[in-house]
């Protein structure tokens, strides 16, 4: 898996490419928590180049959404996300803590 | 009949991934239903490592699948210990963000996304999990 951050002003905007598994998760987590550790807290992961997305990787979003939550300080936001991981999201119940964006300029505007 | 017999590892999901998404399309499914057959057999192979073994790199898993009329049935066997996925409590869904607890996620999904779940354990063959998709 592939993953890149570029900082804007109004946020971070993290790509992921390929797939995030139990093998690959850590490395989304750890690009992710670089961020919230350095306080930033309003996030956009860009998943159009995401193919599979395992429970792992959505528990690392998860994660991500509480610390960015929390003290209402951020939110991450996903942006170009394939239907048929966003369908699994939806299926566990899990789509509803995400605000899902179909283009970046949007996602990034959203803050 | 094929099968597949990998070590034990996260390193191994692509590979069974790859395998069981070639039948997955040999059974004629749709890309939905290829994505969701994926998903399950990633989930039970994860649970296989973490559960069964207890980690990483302590056996191997065996993976088969089989292309029937209209259907697909994926076989998954370790000898780690008994670990029977259909008995795992269905996680709290649609609780607020705080509330939000990480058990059980992954087999809820693989029993919504596939037709049919069996599990068996045995000292012989260890645990056998049958996972059954229908076109």
């Amino acid at each position: 898996m592939e993953i890149s951050t570029t900082e804007y002003k109004r946020c971070d905007v993290v790509e992921a490419n390929g797939r995030v598994d139990s093998n690959t998760a850590p490395q989304l987590e750890e690009a992710l928590k670089s961020i919230t550790d350095s306080g930033k807290f309003k996030i956009v992961l860009d998943m159009s180049g995401v193919t599979f997305m395992s429970s792992k990787g959505w528990w690392v979003l998860i994660d991500t959404q509480k610390t960015c939550k929390r003290y209402k300080r951020g939110e991450l936001v996903l942006v170009n996300v394939r239907e048929e991981i966003q369908s699994s999201l939806n299926l566990v119940g899990m789509g509803s803590y995400f605000k899902i964006f179909t283009d970046l300029t949007s996602a990034v505007g959203s803050f | 009949m094929k099968t597949v017999i990998l070590p034990a590892e996260y390193k191994s999901l692509e590979k069974i991934s790859k395998f069981v998404v070639h039948a997955a399309r040999e059974a004629g499914f749709n890309n939905q239903k290829v994505y969701e057959v994926e998903l399950a057999v990633d989930e039970a192979c994860c649970n296989i490592i973490d559960h069964a073994y207890g980690g990483e790199g302590r056996g191997d898993m065996r993976c088969s699948v089989e292309v029937g009329e209209g259907k697909l049935k994926v076989t998954l066997e370790d000898q780690g210990r008994p670990f029977d996925p259909t008995l795992v409590p269905e996680p709290l869904v649609n609780v607020p963000l705080s509330r939000l607890r990480k058990r059980g996620a992954g087999v809820f999904l693989m029993r919504k996304v596939m037709d049919e779940l069996h599990y068996e354990s045995s000292p012989e063959n260890g645990n056998v999990l049958v996972l059954v998709k229908r076109k």
